[in-house]
């Protein structure tokens, strides 16, 4: 099981009262934020306590199609890096499941 | 942009809801999404992207400052790998700005 919109949708109804539309529009929003803040030159989006977005820049670089194994080039991109905030690696390094 | 400036947008943009109650809602999100990846468990959002934990396995660490080797346990690191939706959005602006050059 993960955990969805979904889910954190009912937490919000459960926990904190907010109607079923407003939670489903609540969760929607969250994430829609961080989306536009990333999308913006220098974007950075700070979550303390959980972790950070960033955005890097890619040089172009060699690839291969791993089916013919022709060679193309990876374009120059932006991509986003997240980089977890001490917090949450202390809470996440201390799980010894099995199923991973 | 901050935990602070994130609820500040939020509650701006919608009406029915006080200023403090945005405040918890945002808190009590990142403490699920915390939560579920402290316990192990995934989290998958469309279009935004999926949290995971990738396992390090033990190694041989240094104290820096003594130089001394210290045996370090395995562990879990939180992952995140962007969804299709966030990747071409982040990347779009990206490729305008230098066809627009």
């Amino acid at each position: 099981m993960a955990l969805t919109k979904a889910e954190m949708a009912e937490r919000l109804f459960d926990e904190l009262g907010l109607n079923k539309r407003e939670a489903k529009e609540m969760v929607e929003m969250f994430f829609e934020k961080i989306r536009s803040a990333l999308e913006e030159e220098g974007g950075q989006v700070k979550l303390s306590g959980f972790g950070n977005f960033d955005l890097r820049e890619k040089k172009q670089r060699p690839g291969r199609n791993p089916k013919t194994g022709e060679e193309i080039p990876i374009t120059a991109r932006r991509v986003v890096t997240f980089r977890p905030g001490q917090k949450l690696k202390a809470r996440v390094e201390a799980y010894a499941g099995s199923e991973q | 942009m901050t935990k602070s400036e994130l609820i500040d947008l939020i509650a701006k943009e919608q009406n029915h809801l006080a200023y403090r109650d945005v405040e918890l809602a945002v808190k009590c999100m990142l403490e699920q999404m915390s939560q579920s990846l402290a316990s192990g468990e995934r989290i998958e959002i469309r279009g935004f992207g999926s949290f995971s934990l990738h396992y390090r396995p033990p190694r041989q660490g240094r104290n820096p400052k003594t130089g001394e080797s210290v045996a370090l346990a395995g562990k879990y690191v939180p992952h995140f790998k962007p969804g299709k939706e966030l990747r071409e959005r982040v990347n779009r602006c990206h490729v305008g700005e230098k066809a627009g050059e």
